[in-house]
């Protein structure tokens, strides 16, 4: 088995993509430059040509509705920003026209387009470098939204998603990019909407995504040193979101933990909990509970950054409580405290 | 032009370059935890500019922003102790090098989004327009700022309400790693782009100060005297890499030659020689002015690195003004 980088499986998806597909071009800040996008669209201009993979100018806004009339006209863009908070510019052109064109006129036209957000994680990327904003674009009718976690996902999903003929909100979190996976050579698609279960267990339900979903993981081993078998929902797509997977594992288990890499309020963790109060209510044992980002800006300073950012320790006490048990101090459960928390965990790389 | 106008755009540009050569040589400690941009090599042009100010007139700028905060009066304490992430920087430690500002020199602040700030400068010279004050705005921002859509709708506001702003464009022909060639035509000229909305405008050379010091004064008189905004443009380069410490040629997205070219055109040293050989200054002078620098930064950094951090309940405040509830 194959074993790859996060953004490698980003790259030879849209290498692959654009192999079969003329109408499919990469369009993006730093596309072109030697640094390519964290790596991900590194050689493209080599093999494709500076006609389908091309730098831009600093213009979010307008080229946005550029990518946007070329998909109207038969093109399959794919957009990247290097920052989530970058795109913000272009919301306009995101949500008034590519969200809603097929609609507004009828189902007549389709707007293909993959638009990939980088969600910056980490060294004092601070108030407008670090957002995570996903619920924004799950709130959005007409856009897709997915998140992978691992490598095999992303390579799956972003073939998934360039295939697909809808505006697609593709979230990559920085800190996943290094992470390795088993990725298969050929082009295999992972569908749109649909969640993965990482992990099986019976007493609770960790429904996570992204970044996040790690860890979920790391949570479920030192709980299950605790006794307790943490079931693992890895959501891939928030938007379509699949309701059945994560109602169906808290049928299963009574418990629900919601993670998200987002702000608390109206976030998508929500989403998760009220989907499962509609529908599951009575098979809950205990009130389901959201971990999530304070409703702060992100602060730049590690010292505080430390505490804005949940860790497995908040997901291992959130569940002990659940099941009445006292929680554990920090101590307990990491190695280290005191020291900056800004770069990825080491435990993280993977395979995954 | 009186000697001390001289000596003192000379002390400011040597002050920012040390500041500067400090952060990086320090930023390998590991201490200055967020990213840096910094504008070795940039100097003129915020210490040109800056010198035709006065404390009331407003400035606001990008993420290279530390020239900018410095010659405008900025406290070097308060922005050191910011880039190390402790309370007593000028956000508190929440915003990092790319949010500083210091409010007792107008220096209102520095945003990292691309473009963003214009519209904001902007508004900040409405204000005064609006309230019959004589303040001017000096907005900077890079040329790749120039591409976003809010530098037009700002020009056009401007030049509509004749608004006392001074645009600054410090054209360093990279965005990142991505030249000039791949994002604008050739003959693009932002000049001629001022010009159709009926702002006047000059372009000079950015790493003379005197150049850039004397088109300041004409563009700030011009929009104090109620004429309306003035756009200017200064060619430059950024001689480390776009973030971050070090130099970044070796990856082959500028030719090393170029840069070489342009550090022999260092603003600092090339005003330094011209004082000297002007007899304005002697050689010893500058060396005490170095020295004196040093222990400014010195003391300084000493402040930031003894600074405690903010606590964990600092980060839950600010969010709002006054109560939300
Ligand atoms: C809206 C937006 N798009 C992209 C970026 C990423 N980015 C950060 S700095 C930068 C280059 C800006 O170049 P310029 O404005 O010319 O200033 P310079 O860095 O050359 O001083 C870019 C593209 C950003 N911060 N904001």
């Amino acid at each position: 088995m194959r074993e790859i980088k996060y953004s490698e499986a980003i790259l030879e998806a849209t290498d692959q993509c654009m192999a079969d597909d003329p109408s499919v071009y990469i369009m993006g800040l730093g596309v072109t430059d030697p640094k390519g996008v964290f790596g991900t669209t590194v050689g493209l201009e080599a093999k494709y040509g500076c006609r389908r993979v091309l730098d831009m100018p600093v213009a979010e806004n307008g080229m946005t509705g550029i990518a946007i009339g070329s998909a109207l006209a038969g093109m399959r863009p794919i957009m990247t920003h290097q920052r989530v908070d970058f795109m913000l510019l272009s919301l306009d052109q995101i949500i008034n026209n590519a969200a809603k064109w097929h609609y507004m006129f009828g189902g007549i036209m389709k707007v293909p387009m993959v638009i990939r957000l980088l969600v910056g994680r980490g060294w004092g990327q601070g108030p407008q470098h670090s957002q995570s904003l996903q619920a924004l674009f799950a709130h959005i009718p007409g856009l897709k939204v997915v998140m992978p976690t691992t490598p095999y996902d992303a390579k799956g999903l972003l073939v998934s998603a360039v295939e697909d003929d809808n505006p697609v909100i593709f979230i990559e979190h920085r800190w996943l990019h290094g992470v390795t996976g088993y990725v298969p050579e050929e082009k295999y698609r992972v569908p749109l909407g649909k969640a993965h279960v990482v992990r099986e267990g019976k007493d609770v339900s960790l429904v996570a995504s992204s970044y996040m979903t790690l860890e979920a993981i790391k949570a479920a081993e030192i709980l299950a040193g605790y006794g307790i078998e943490a079931e693992i929902i890895d959501l891939r797509s928030l938007k379509p979101f699949d309701e059945e997977t994560v109602i169906g594992s808290v049928k299963k288990t009574g418990r629900l933990v919601s993670v998200d890499g987002a702000w608390r309020t109206a976030g998508f963790s929500a989403e998760v909990l009220a989907a499962t109060a509609e529908k599951a209510f009575k098979f809950l044992k205990s009130a389901p509970a959201r971990i999530a980002f304070p409703d702060v800006p992100t602060p730049t300073s590690w010292a505080l950054a430390n505490h804005y950012y949940p860790r497995a320790v908040h997901i291992v006490n959130t569940v002990r409580e659940m099941f009445g048990k006292h929680t554990l101090k920090v101590e307990q459960v990491e190695v280290k405290c005191d020291v900056p928390l800004d770069v990825p965990d080491k435990a993280f790389t993977g395979p995954f | 032009m009186n000697r001390d106008t001289l000596i003192s755009l000379y002390y400011d540009m040597l002050r920012v370059r040390m500041v500067e050569e400090t952060v990086a040589e320090l930023y390998h400690e590991q201490q200055m935890r967020c990213p840096v941009h910094l504008c070795i090599g940039q100097e003129a042009i915020s210490a040109g500019i800056c010198a035709g100010l006065g404390k009331d007139d407003f400035v606001l700028s990008n993420h290279r922003s530390h020239g900018h905060y410095l010659s405008k009066g900025g406290d070097l304490k308060t922005m050191l102790a910011e880039i190390y992430g402790k309370s007593t920087g000028c956000s508190g430690g929440k915003g990092g090098s790319m949010h500083l500002s210091d409010l007792s020199v107008n220096f209102l602040g520095a945003t990292p989004i691309v473009g963003g700030i214009i519209p904001v400068a902007t508004g900040v010279s409405f204000a005064a327009s609006m309230k019959g004050e004589d303040s001017v705005t000096v907005v900077f921002f890079g040329d790749a700022a120039s591409e976003e859509g809010v530098f037009t709708e700002s020009l056009n506001f401007a030049a509509l309400k004749k608004l006392p702003v001074v645009f600054v464009c410090e054209n360093n022909f990279f965005s990142v790693y991505s030249p000039l060639s791949c994002r604008q035509p050739r003959d693009r000229d932002n000049l001629a782009i001022a010009a159709a909305y009926g702002i006047s405008g000059a372009k000079g050379d950015g790493n003379n100060v005197l150049d850039v010091y004397g088109l300041a004064e004409k563009a700030v008189s011009y929009a104090r005297g109620g004429s309306g905004p003035y756009y200017l443009e200064f060619d430059t380069y950024r001689w480390r890499e776009h973030c971050g410490p070090n130099y970044d040629n070796s990856l082959g997205y500028r030719k090393e030659e170029e840069f070489l070219e342009w550090r022999k055109r260092c603003p600092v040293e090339s005003f330094e020689n011209k004082l000297i050989k002007e007899g304005v200054m002697s050689a010893g002078q500058a060396g005490e002015f170095r020295l004196k620098i040093q222990r400014e930064i010195a003391e300084a950094v000493e402040f930031a690195a003894r600074s405690p951090f903010p606590e964990v309940e600092d980060m839950f405040s600010d969010v709002y003004a006054g109560e939300l509830n």
